[in-house]
């Protein structure tokens, strides 16, 4: 079905359509940043392919990779032919690729959380503004070289002495996997203290790690040897009954 | 009541006590509550708050909508670090004497959420009394937390509390065998 979207653009835009594929079923059509906003208008107004119906735009994070940081990806359906389409393209660090809100005015909201949540900028945007997080906030949190840990409250956390109220739980009491170590996050806001990497870190205990697990360990340990003690005791005293 | 006393006076009765008692009794049964209610806890406190659980047996069925006229603020769900002013502020404007019950595991301490978005706990940005561990509560551990509350006001305490769980007779440590599936 979305075969015919793929051959369409195609025959349109020749050499300009980088890449297809058809993982799955999906069908996908790369295109260069330049001719992004050119592309999906000519999908929106095309009389075979009418793609009047935006479902997501969204964006991926490639630190790793030289020519392009980020893939900006866009998915469309047709509500007359049924059809569906993903373009996908390349987006460098810093680079703004125009707007498609004045295609698909649902691509307005999308585009504010793909800034809000990569850091790209789109040319042309009416109102390029955050929407989930919050002004105050640096950086963008889906990048992958965001701290996993690094949180920036609004209202500073309580000093609770002042307040005369329980301190906050330590990491090691109730459910250690909420527990979250608080004090070390806003210390060094950069460190590394999500669970399982902060664990294997040595940032942050685990609950076996605390003294009551320690100590019930120990006791644990004294009634196995105990018992191991007595076990040898009665094996003697029958092997010396049998001696007899 | 703290310290009680009756005197019969020949088919009259009078009862008397501390006026600071007679004040903690007053309050305990007329707790006018403010729902912060953020995330899918909500379902269980509306349970709670429905006919079923007659939370109006400990006065603390009328919910006010303005924080200016409520005793507990319940804060029912995860609470985003955006909406921490939001809930610091609506602490801020409530009269003394006020009680925070932290409904949930999210808002006891953030729950399953580990990340740069929630509060790990609304007691970093406000102080609670009660804590309500479940994910969500049932109701029951909800009455719980009020009963709780009632006794810590009635004993004037402000030490924070977490509702212990309740065993199930059944299900007690140490019983075996027959009735158990």
């Amino acid at each position: 079905m979305s075969q015919a979207v793929v051959d369409r653009l195609n025959a349109q835009f020749g050499e300009r359509v980088l890449e297809t594929s058809d993982a799955f079923g999906d069908h996908e059509v790369r295109v260069a940043l330049k001719d992004w906003a050119e592309l999906a208008q000519f999908t929106k107004d095309d009389a075979d392919l009418q793609m009047d119906h935006f479902i997501d735009l969204t964006a991926v994070d490639y630190p790793e990779r030289e020519s392009a940081r980020f893939d900006l990806v866009l998915m469309t359906r047709s509500s007359v032919t049924g059809a569906r389409i993903r373009l996908r393209t390349h987006v460098k660090d810093g680079e703004e690729p125009g707007t498609l809100s004045g295609i698909w005015s649902g691509a307005n909201w999308a585009e504010r959380e793909v800034w809000d949540m990569f850091g790209i900028r789109f040319n042309g945007h009416p109102d390029m503004r955050r929407i989930l997080l919050y002004e105050e906030f640096v950086g963008h949190p889906l990048r992958k070289d965001y701290p996993i840990d690094k949180a920036q409250p609004l209202v500073p956390y309580r000093d609770v002495d002042t307040i005369d109220k329980l301190p906050p739980f330590g990491i090691e009491e109730g459910q250690p996997f909420a527990r979250i170590d608080w004090e070390s996050r806003l210390a060094g806001a950069d460190s590394q203290v999500s669970p399982a990497l902060g664990v294997q870190q040595g940032q942050r205990r685990t609950l076996s790690d605390s003294e009551a697990a320690q100590q019930i360990q120990a006791r644990i340990e004294a009634q196995m040897a105990k018992r191991a003690e007595a076990a040898q005791a009665s094996e003697e005293t029958s092997e010396e009954g049998s001696e007899e | 009541m703290g310290q009680l006393k009756v005197i019969d006076g020949g088919g009259e009765v009078a009862v008397t006590t501390r006026l600071s008692d007679l004040l903690q009794w007053a309050r305990k049964w007329s707790l006018f509550q403010y729902p912060f209610v953020t995330a899918c806890c909500g379902m269980e406190f509306m349970a709670t708050a429905a006919p079923r659980y007659d939370i109006a047996r400990f006065g603390a069925e009328a919910p006010r909508f303005s924080p200016r006229q409520s005793d507990v603020l319940w804060v029912v769900g995860t609470i985003s670090q955006r909406q921490g002013p939001a809930v610091r502020r609506i602490w801020e404007q409530m009269a003394d004497p006020k009680w925070v019950i932290a409904f949930g595991t999210c808002a006891s301490c953030g729950g399953f959420y580990d990340n740069y978005t929630t509060i790990p706990g609304v007691d970093k940005v406000i102080p609670v009394d009660v804590y309500i561990p479940g994910c969500p509560p049932r109701p029951e551990a909800v009455l719980d937390a009020l009963m709780l509350l009632q006794d810590k006001i009635q004993a004037n305490d402000r030490k924070p509390v977490v509702v212990p769980p309740r065993l199930v007779p059944e299900r007690a440590p140490g019983r075996t065998g027959e009735g158990d599936s």
